[in-house]
């Protein structure tokens, strides 16, 4: 509860703080201190000192899953201010209200972290994506960004209908006429006709919000269009957290029927990794190939739902860790370019070999080289599957497009040290001291989750 | 009247507003038929609701009454999404004098 109420106090506190704020740089910080409030009073709450004792009728309910996470999505925001606060200036004056629409996000993943009822989860849903549709737009003189302001838009309602179809279709089959979660009767033997339409319907409309395929295209060119700051933060935090929504979804109230729509999960991962990772091999800019690199990771991320076993939970929180963080790492080396090219890359190991060796690191993580949480976090989810024990054919298919992404990784990683720098492209990148200090820690970061998964994981044991 | 006329009638509903968002080309249009989806789940939830109450379940009467309550929150949130859909549809039209979805396409060449 301390988390949902204080982002969204602090999103007000943000916007009416855009008429105060004198200086360009005062919301930066006034965002840094927020989200270190946000994050202790979350922390709190995991140690059992909640502020607020709301009574929410069972409507929400906080478990350890739900508030590791969104200590992993909060200390991933925090890092993305600390590496890219200054970077919103570049997208317009109204800076103290970006950031307030990700405070609202933050409420909404905090919500999807922590709902027990099919209610709170449509509601998370929205509160997360209506500020992420006007982010996305918020360079009005941009007509790449309108275009994927638009695109996102319609797609996400679009998706929300189908959603709310298959919540009635659901409140209507199930006979104890119930929205919660864990009381929803499924009935025995096979899903009524009413259940499994709106099973599928679900199933649908969350596998857009997350960019799986078949549904995922419009991740790319929302992706592409954006601000490259606003990508990284839609990419990682808002994508994982609706990544925990469909896990929290479907382990706790259709996980008593696991075998009989666990067929539809296969097709869908299948088509989401091998359309993820061959188109991206194809891509000239790195910000696009990221985003398709994007739709693969949520590949991987789709083995703890055909899993839904203690080992993909924490694969899953592993994961979401592992991939924000390196994302977030590696668009704050982008954000700091004017040309996301690959030739945009070239040389850069010669005019700042710091960036250059993060950024390795960065990629390396994503590509899942062992010694980086990459490589951990695809070993956890691929082990979820394999003691899941069905369809291992898909484990080895995993990994054989694991073996791919080196291909369009290692690309970037060739520019950066084999190749000499083209003269007038991302000739004058200006970085400060401060950046490049969280920047080491952050890769730091990445090495250190490599060699002890546990940091992560054993919090859900505590 | 049986619960499957209504579920009928709101799943024709639905299905026009998911043919006319797939096949409309105006913005405007798309996003009317986006609403018709919206509007004809509130109908089958009210529908489920009535169904639920008439014969009282265990869980009593606030249990079948909650669906009408998330009619509301479907309203409410419908209502943000126009006011932000329609910031973004008017922002496209200053830059491009135009709400046509196939415009949109143009641009990616």
């Amino acid at each position: 509860m301390n988390a949902i109420i204080l982002s969204a106090l602090w999103g007000v506190v943000m916007m009416l703080g855009g008429v105060f704020f004198k200086k360009s740089t005062t919301p930066k910080y006034w965002a840094i201190a927020g989200i270190i409030i946000i994050l202790a009073g979350n922390l709190l709450e995991f140690f059992g000192h909640p502020f607020f004792n709301v009574d929410t009728k069972g409507m929400l309910r906080f478990d350890s899953f739900g508030l590791i996470f969104n200590s992993i999505a909060f200390i991933s925001t925090l890092l993305f201010f600390l590496l890219n606060g200054r970077d919103f200036e570049k997208i317009g004056i109204h800076v103290s209200e970006y950031f307030s629409l990700i405070f609202f996000v933050l409420c909404g993943v905090s919500i999807l972290s922590s709902f027990n009822t099919l209610l709170m989860l449509f509601l998370g849903i929205e509160i997360l994506s209506i500020p992420l549709y006007i982010l996305t737009g918020s360079e009005k003189r941009n007509l790449k960004g309108n275009e994927a302001s638009l695109k996102y838009f319609l797609m996400g309602a679009f998706s929300t209908g189908l959603m709310l179809m298959g919540i009635a279709l659901i409140y209507g089959g199930n006979s104890l006429g119930s929205f919660y979660i864990d009381a929803i009767n499924l009935g025995s033997g096979h899903l009524s006709v009413l259940i499994g339409v709106g099973l599928v319907l679900i199933l649908v409309a969350m596998a857009f919000k997350v960019s799986a395929a078949p549904f995922h295209f419009w991740a790319p060119d929302v992706y592409d269009g954006a601000p490259a700051v606003v990508t990284s933060f839609m990419m990682t935090i808002a994508k994982v957290a609706a990544f925990v929504a469909f896990f929290r979804l479907f382990s706790t109230s259709f996980g008593s029927m696991h075998y009989q729509w666990q067929t539809l999960i296969v097709i869908i991962t299948a088509a989401t990794l091998l359309i993820g990772n061959i188109t991206a091999v194809f891509q000239i800019s790195v910000k696009r190939m990221l985003a398709y690199s994007s739709i693969s990771h949520a590949g991987f991320m789709m083995f703890t739902l055909f899993a839904l076993n203690t080992t993909a939970k924490e694969g899953l929180l592993f994961y979401a860790a592992a991939y924000s963080i390196a994302t977030i790492g590696i668009f704050a080396v982008i954000i700091k370019m004017s040309d996301y090219s690959i030739e945009g890359f070239n040389g850069l190991g010669k005019r700042q070999p710091l960036l250059a060796l993060t950024s390795t690191i960065f990629l390396l993580s994503l590509t899942g080289i062992p010694l980086t949480a990459g490589f951990m976090a695809k070993f956890y989810v691929l082990m979820a599957a394999v003691k899941d024990g069905h369809q291992l054919w898909l484990v080895i298919f995993a990994v054989i497009c694991a073996a791919i992404s080196a291909i369009y990784y290692f690309r970037v990683i060739q520019a950066i040290y084999f190749k000499d720098p083209v003269p007038g492209v991302n000739e004058n990148i200006a970085v400060s001291q401060g950046f490049e200090w969280i920047l080491v820690i952050t890769a730091g970061l990445i090495i250190l989750l490599g060699i002890l998964p546990g940091l992560v994981i054993d919090w859900l044991y505590y | 009247m049986e619960i499957k006329w209504y579920i009928f009638l709101s799943l024709v509903l639905f299905c026009i507003g998911i043919i006319g968002a797939l096949t409309r080309r105006n913005s405007i249009i798309v996003f009317m038929c986006i609403e018709l989806m919206l509007n004809s789940v509130n109908l089958l939830l009210v529908a489920f609701s009535k169904m639920h109450l008439t014969p009282v379940n265990a869980f009593g009467p606030a249990m079948a009454t909650s669906a009408q309550i998330f009619v509301f929150f479907i309203m409410i949130v419908a209502a943000a999404e126009v006011s932000v859909g329609l910031a973004i549809i008017v922002m496209l039209y200053r830059n491009t004098r135009s709400i046509d979805i196939n415009f949109l396409n143009r641009l990616k060449n």
